[in-house]
């Protein structure tokens, strides 16, 4: 009798978890699908108003959620055609790859340094490079401006290459220097022990331990580079050097005229390679690989 | 010529000292534990060896060589870490023969010496898995394959088990000592666990505040301590320490009295050495392994003291008793048919051979 007893109140129990569980899920499911909408809601109406004629983009009277008038690629055709699109995204390109790679060799070398080399001041200077990366870049285009002038770089694409690293190395090594310090240093010693040299041992066992914090440096490099807008309208005027952000505003809009349709179709195109590599680099992002490195 | 020897090492942390002058030989082909309590600065001596630590005075040499500037890598040693420290990128295989690679190994030497050192290992089967996918006493023993695979001149281990479940640290403890007979390379063996110690060890070499307490073969250290501190240490459970004072038992004879509850007069043939002590308060240390239970034949040999168990602990095999005499907390260790309760009193027996004198003053078993 009392071991029913106890049964029942075990299956209870384990219904009331279950029961629980499906409310949570319920819950958690609900709380997504209002994150979705919200944040899928800007890409849906720029697709459907790229879509769209410009007769029913500008009429008032046509329901905003559809495609009344017939769907049309002249938007698309134009701006690859009719304007200096592919350039912009060529040169946006360029100073992203570019960025990208200056950053992780400098932000991948400074980390390991601060975080393994005890050398006098590591501290102080880790922390001073994290500094750098808080003054806005509102108060240092002026200067870097002259700089730039001097260095005769204005209205040049290089330019961007030589000022987007001030932004991201100090972000990227920080973070890297996080993901270093986290490998345990049994970890070094070892290696040490096995006879590599400083290089050796931050090529094959810091890099491809710390890959998840390298690819998120690397994104974040990436989209700091690819979405910059202050400093390209501050630097580059020609447009054989202009770039993604800059270069679709400034092509479609034509003083007060809005080319609601061009600029739909750009920045969906343009927001096309952050979304793809997001999508490919988030199944590398992978926490947790140095589990089994140590006792876990 | 040793194969390690260090002289007078020192080793200074910002201001604490972690080791204070230590001397050591270790034979060839030798296998010695360094043993202590955690701080007493084992690790530190084994990482001066090893190359990891820097040297604050003293000389490290191997093979006869001082290796005080020499890098880690070319002292010719493979170390087996704490947490394994394996490349977790890395297969079983690729760990294996990380260090041959770097140093650029032919790659048919590199099969054959992962091969035999995975044969040793049984671990052939897992050459291919990452060290995520195994358990934590297949990841010691990848991190043993790792230092078999280089042939140094000397292994060091530090605190190789400490990781590891009880049942499967005594099964390594076996491997090891298998291994070591197999694979004879100098050893220095770093834990803090003394069983570890005295079953693995040629020689133990005890630790305590930066300085040697005593080195030795595991029953030199058992049978004749040479230190209060040692004598503690080694043996589970630990030694017991009774307070007592010195007396003269007559014939050349000397005595400990334990207040008025009991007087054990000590061997004749140890009388002239503990003379000089009569009169004084001195510590009479006694294993619980040589105060057992009073049996029938018991004549003169053993000293008979009656107490009143506080604490019985069972182990199948035998039984501990933990009492009190006399202000001191003791252990016995008692036959189970014995069966000894904390309502009955006991009747027990002290072999006055075994017993060892301590001077309270320098704590030196005399």
């Amino acid at each position: 009798m009392a071991s029913t007893g106890n049964m029942n109140s075990e299956t209870a129990a384990a219904r009331s978890r279950t029961r629980d569980r499906r409310w949570a899920l319920i819950m958690a499911y609900a709380c997504l699908l209002l994150f979705v909408v919200f944040f899928l809601f800007p890409p849906f109406y720029m697709l459907l108003t790229s879509l769209k004629t410009n007769r029913e983009i500008a009429s008032l009277s046509t329901n905003p959620w559809i495609i009344e008038m017939g769907v049309t690629f002249t938007h698309y055709i134009d701006l690859l055609t009719k304007t200096a699109f592919p350039t912009y995204f060529l040169n946006t390109a360029i100073v992203t790859l570019c960025v990208v790679a200056i950053t992780m060799v400098f932000s991948v070398l400074a980390a390991y340094a601060l975080s393994r080399l005890k050398f006098w001041g590591a501290g102080v200077l880790a922390t001073g490079i994290f500094l750098t990366y808080l003054v806005p870049d509102t108060l240092l285009f002026i200067p870097l401006f002259k700089i730039i002038g001097g260095l005769g770089l204005l209205n040049s694409k290089w330019s961007l290459v030589l000022i987007y690293p001030t932004l991201t190395v100090p972000f990227c090594t920080w973070i890297m220097i996080g993901y270093f310090s986290s490998i345990p240093r049994e970890l070094d010693e070892a290696a040490l022990i096995d006879g590599a040299n400083h290089m050796q041992m931050l090529l094959k066992v810091f890099v491809p331990v710390a890959l998840p914090g390298i690819i998120a440096a690397m994104i974040f490099a990436f989209t700091v580079s690819w979405a910059a807008f202050l400093y390209p309208l501050a630097y580059i005027y020609s447009d054989s050097e202009m770039v993604l952000t800059v270069g679709t505003v400034t092509t479609l809009i034509k003083g007060d005229v809005f080319h609601w349709g061009g600029l739909m179709a750009g920045a969906l195109l343009a927001a096309a390679p952050p979304v793809i590599i997001y999508a490919f680099l988030m199944d590398y992002y992978i926490a947790g690989l140095t589990s089994g490195a140590t006792k876990g | 010529m040793a194969d390690v020897s260090l002289r007078q090492l020192h080793k200074t942390f910002d201001r604490t000292e972690a080791v204070r002058g230590i001397d050591l030989d270790i034979a060839h082909e030798e296998f010695v534990v360094l043993v202590g309590p955690s701080g007493c600065g084992k690790s530190t001596t084994l990482r001066m060896i090893a190359g990891l630590e820097e040297i604050t005075a003293g000389e490290v040499l191997i093979e006869g060589a001082i290796v005080n500037d020499v890098a880690a890598k070319d002292r010719d040693i493979a170390m087996v870490f704490q947490n394994y420290a394996l490349y977790p990128h890395m297969t079983v295989h690729q760990n294996m023969s990380f260090g041959l690679r770097l140093r650029k190994y032919p790659k048919a030497e590199i099969e054959s010496r992962v091969a035999d050192a995975a044969r040793i290992l049984s671990i052939t089967n897992l050459l291919g898995r990452r060290p995520r996918q195994l358990s934590g006493g297949q990841r010691q023993r990848v991190a043993m394959g790792r230092a078999i695979v280089r042939d140094p001149k000397v292994f060091l281990f530090d605190e190789p088990l400490s990781n590891l479940d009880a049942k499967l640290r005594g099964q390594m403890r076996i491997e090891i000592k298998r291994i070591h007979q197999q694979v004879r390379t100098t050893t220095v063996y770093v834990t803090h666990d003394q069983v570890e110690a005295m079953t693995l060890a040629d020689r133990v070499v005890v630790m305590n505040d930066g300085l040697i307490e005593q080195v030795g073969t595991p029953s030199e250290l058992y049978d004749t301590p040479r230190t209060r501190f040692v004598a503690g240490f080694i043996g589970s459970p630990a030694m017991n320490f009774i307070p007592c004072e010195l007396i003269d038992g007559g014939n050349g004879a000397v005595a400990a009295k334990v207040d008025d509850v009991m007087t054990l007069p000590l061997p004749a043939e140890r009388g002239a050495r503990y003379r000089d002590y009569l009169g004084r308060s001195m510590v009479l240390g006694i294993r619980p392994e040589h105060v057992r239970e009073r049996r029938a034949g018991d004549g003169a040999d053993g000293v008979e003291c009656v107490v009143s168990p506080d604490v019985v602990e069972p182990l199948g095999m035998e039984t501990m008793v933990y009492f009190s005499l006399n202000g001191s907390d003791l252990c016995a260790r008692v036959a189970p048919e014995a069966s000894p309760s904390p309502s009955a009193p006991l009747s027990l027996s002290i072999d006055p051979r075994r017993a060892h004198l301590i001077d309270p003053e320098t704590d030196l078993v005399l």
